[in-house]
């Protein structure tokens, strides 16, 4: 379990003329879980769709070593990115199962039904509602669903952007868990979150995104005692879980 | 389009009294009443209308789902298949090779264009092969073929062939290079490639009308009713095309990633799904509908280099009148276009294609109030 997994370059991102991620680094070795912490509007999120290919960015991306950055999404993902997006982006219409499914597009049909047994055993909910539409599931079914569709990928990375946001205390817990259970099963993630305590209770490693920008970076245990951050950015008891 | 100007020659569907008035209709009209023979016939013809529209339909309902294309020129495939067939049975090279290797040099040049910047040997090769090469091979194909006269289903096979890679390049040509583009821009695009393609289709196929040998020339009774075989065999492969559809899409992981691109885009591409595949892959469903249209309607009509467009419309209509979203309203409601065809030519035929397009006006008002505000 060394190597690293992910190393971002001087990454700017803008939307039209305004650059909202100003020359962000990070990097992150396999099988770890890696952080991104911040207020609202930090650029965390712009930060991971540019990272995925789903917007343009200057900078540089390597995945395990291979150049991302002039890869179109799709190749991206076949290379073993897999976002979970903030707005989970399920397909509303259709199964659990199909969902899932495709999630494993890119992979060869025999894998694809190994990885489906494999994401049933770990999510037993979207086993006992394989067969209802996505849409109608609660919320923190639809988050458990996003994440195993993104795990029917085996990716190299799975990155999630606010697995938390929206949901009930107790799922958020059960979210968390089962990220934990992922790390402890080998899979490197990258977590980006304003639930900071919770996040930081689980990383390996922190990066404190302010403005576009990465101003602090440590083992969380340093991060959740500077005084500076909890005070101006984390907002510690006001955001418990 | 579709007045079955043939099937009204027929002996059996001119022995009702009522089908003499239908026939000097235009004359008559106000005085015309339906009895239940003329209604009869009226829903054999509405439904054979139904059928060929109900295809091209769900075609236009799958391209705009997947792409979000309002896709004008459906109709053409119709038109340029029938043309091919009549070619094909008189001996001819058919002009439509010409006309696929012009859409595959389009073709190849737009992609090549567009990713100039990401270009490799592997992906100028396949489109070399698929745009430059195939087509070639098709008219290898149909020089040596078309002189033997080999029997309709040769021709019919031919020319399916001939007109599915169309679908696939004008996606490539016309559409990729603004898959980003609002749904109004991409509306306006497919009135310019129908433009071009009818003008195109004056080209290779030239002005004058042809229709092609019946798919089947028995016929049989119900009672005062005539079927004949051209309408069991349109109903009969409208059925079959119709379940294969709801198959693949309903089974097969190709048709679902299809579907998870028209419920959510952003989802589909996160998952690997590389839309300009399942584009190319729509556009190729849809010719192949189209296609099949074609291959049941040359019989039936007169079909000119510009026949597609009315059909294409009317399909239209009939999308619309299923939201452009969903298949099986759509096909219901081509049922109902075809019928309500086959009714207004009967009792008002001068106006019967305006009485058709008028459906449209209360579906537009009833989902421009129940929309919700924004939806594009």
């Amino acid at each position: 379990m060394s190597g690293t997994i992910l190393k971002v370059r001087d990454l700017h991102v803008a939307y039209g003329r305004v650059e909202v991620v100003h020359g962000v680094s990070l990097e992150m070795t396999q099988g770890a879980l890696i952080t991104v912490i911040g207020a609202n509007g930090a650029g965390k999120t712009t930060l991971l769709n540019a990272i995925v290919g789903l917007l343009p960015a200057s900078g540089t991306v390597e995945l395990a070593g291979e150049a991302m950055t002039a890869r179109p999404l799709e190749s991206r993902v076949r290379a073993g990115l897999s976002l979970v997006p903030e707005r989970r982006e399920l397909f509303a219409d259709m199964s659990v199962e199909d969902n899932l499914l495709l999630g494993g597009f890119r992979r060869p049909a025999r894998e694809r039904g190994e990885s489906l047994d494999d994401i049933f055993a770990r999510f037993p909910r979207l086993h006992e509602r394989r067969a209802q539409l996505a849409g109608t599931l609660s919320g923190g079914e639809r988050q458990m669903l996003a994440m195993g569709r993104a795990l029917m990928a085996r990716p190299k990375l799975l990155m999630l952007d606010e697995p938390s946001l929206g949901l009930a205390p107790l799922i958020v817990r059960d979210v968390f868990h089962i990220l934990t259970e992922l790390r402890a099963a080998g899979v490197s993630i990258l977590l980006v979150e304003q639930n900071a305590r919770a996040a930081l209770q689980i990383a390996d490693y922190a990066y404190v995104m302010e403005l576009g920008e990465i101003t602090a970076q440590g083992r969380p245990d340093e991060i959740a005692r500077d005084q500076r951050l909890i005070e101006s950015y984390l907002g510690f008891g006001r955001n418990e879980y | 389009m579709l007045n079955l100007s043939r099937a009204f020659h027929q002996p059996a569907l001119v022995q009702p009294d009522g089908c003499q008035k239908r026939l000097s209709g235009s004359e008559r009209r106000g005085q015309a009443t339906v009895d239940s023979t003329i209604f009869l016939f009226l829903l054999q013809d509405g439904i054979i209308n139904g059928a060929v529209y109900a295809l091209a339909a769900i075609a236009l309902v799958l391209i705009f789902a997947v792409t979000r294309v309002i896709f004008v020129p459906q109709g053409e495939f119709v038109a340029f298949t029938a043309l091919t067939i009549a070619a094909l049975e008189n001996g001819k090279l058919p002009p439509t090779v010409w006309l696929l290797l012009a859409l595959g040099c389009l073709a190849a040049l737009s992609e090549i264009a567009q990713y100039r910047a990401e270009m490799t040997l592997k992906r100028l090769a396949r489109i070399a092969a698929f745009d430059i090469v195939l087509p070639l091979i098709f008219i290898a194909i149909a020089t040596v073929v078309a002189p033997m006269k080999l029997g309709e289903a040769v021709y019919i096979l031919l020319a399916v062939v001939l007109i599915i890679p169309m679908g696939p390049m004008i996606y490539r040509i016309a559409f990729e290079p603004i898959a980003h583009s609002s749904v109004l821009v991409l509306l306006m695009v497919a009135f310019g490639v129908h433009f071009s393609l009818t003008g195109l289709g004056l080209v290779f196929f030239g002005p004058e009308g042809i229709g092609t040998a019946a798919l089947s020339s028995q016929s049989f009774s119900l009672g005062a009713l005539v079927i004949t075989g051209q309408s069991v065999a349109v109903v009969a492969t409208t059925v079959i095309f119709l379940a294969l559809f709801a198959l693949f899409f309903g089974r097969s992981l190709l048709g679902k990633a299809l579907r998870a691109c028209s419920s959510n885009r952003i989802g589909a591409r996160l998952v690997g799904i590389p839309t300009s595949i399942a584009g190319q892959v729509s556009f190729g469903i849809a010719a192949f509908m189209g296609a099949i249209s074609g291959v049941l309607v040359g019989p039936l009509m007169t079909v000119y280099y510009d026949s597609g467009f009315l059909i294409g419309l009317k399909a239209f209509v009939a999308a619309i009148l299923g939201g452009l979203l969903s298949y099986p309203l759509a096909v219901v409601a081509s049922l109902a276009v075809g019928f309500a065809e086959a009714l207004f030519s009967f009792w008002a035929s001068a106006f019967k294609e305006v009485l058709v397009f008028a459906l449209i006006v209360p579906v537009l008002l009833w989902r421009s109030f129940t929309s919700p505000e924004g939806h594009d």
